[in-house]
């Protein structure tokens, strides 16, 4: 998993049926300092994150099926914690 | 799931059987503000996107488990054509 930042939302009408009626966020990884890494992907959000939230993002399918309960499909990047905070040592 | 955009179709008439019926589309890979980056690749297209389009595709095993019959060696599907992108400042 990776530490991202929720930075906005994706709309999409026409989609995957194994996405139909999932919210599309925007993440960007960020480094452990809230630094950002240019990666931006599209993760579908199963914790209820909002704009700005500091999230834990599954970037595996297996993991994704799991959280969203359903057999492995087509989805890998979900949004599984909205993260409080990261100490490092 | 990451952006691209549709830059043109790929027609195979000998392909492996679970790709048969199958759409393959040739896609460039975008930033969420559209921007080029990175390699085109070949993606198998199950939204019916035109060229031109901005879409989001999904990569490695879950490509494969995007099509109806999941025994496929599929490594990038196209799972959604974006509608509009609202992003703020990180």
């Amino acid at each position: 998993m990776v530490l991202a930042k929720v930075v906005g939302e994706v709309v999409a009408t026409v989609k995957h049926p194994h996405l139909a009626a999932q919210k599309l966020l925007l993440v960007h990884v960020i480094t452990p300092e809230g630094g950002a890494t240019g990666r931006v992907m599209i993760a579908v959000d199963t914790v209820q994150a909002g704009e700005g939230d500091m999230v834990l993002v599954n970037d595996e399918g297996n993991g994704a099926a799991q959280v969203l309960r359903r057999p492995r499909g087509a989805v890998r990047t979900v949004i599984v914690g909205v993260v409080d905070e990261v100490a490092r040592e | 799931m990451l952006f691209a955009r549709v830059i043109g179709t790929v027609v195979s008439t000998r392909k492996v059987a679970s790709f048969r019926g199958q759409r393959l589309l040739l896609l460039q890979p975008t930033t969420s503000a559209g921007r080029d980056t990175g390699r085109p690749l070949v993606a198998v297209d199950l939204v019916s996107a035109a060229p031109g389009q901005p879409v989001f595709y999904v990569r490695a095993r879950e490509a494969g488990m995007a099509l109806p019959d999941t025994d496929n060696p599929a490594d990038a599907a196209i799972v959604g054509i974006v509608d509009q992108v609202r992003e703020e400042p990180l």
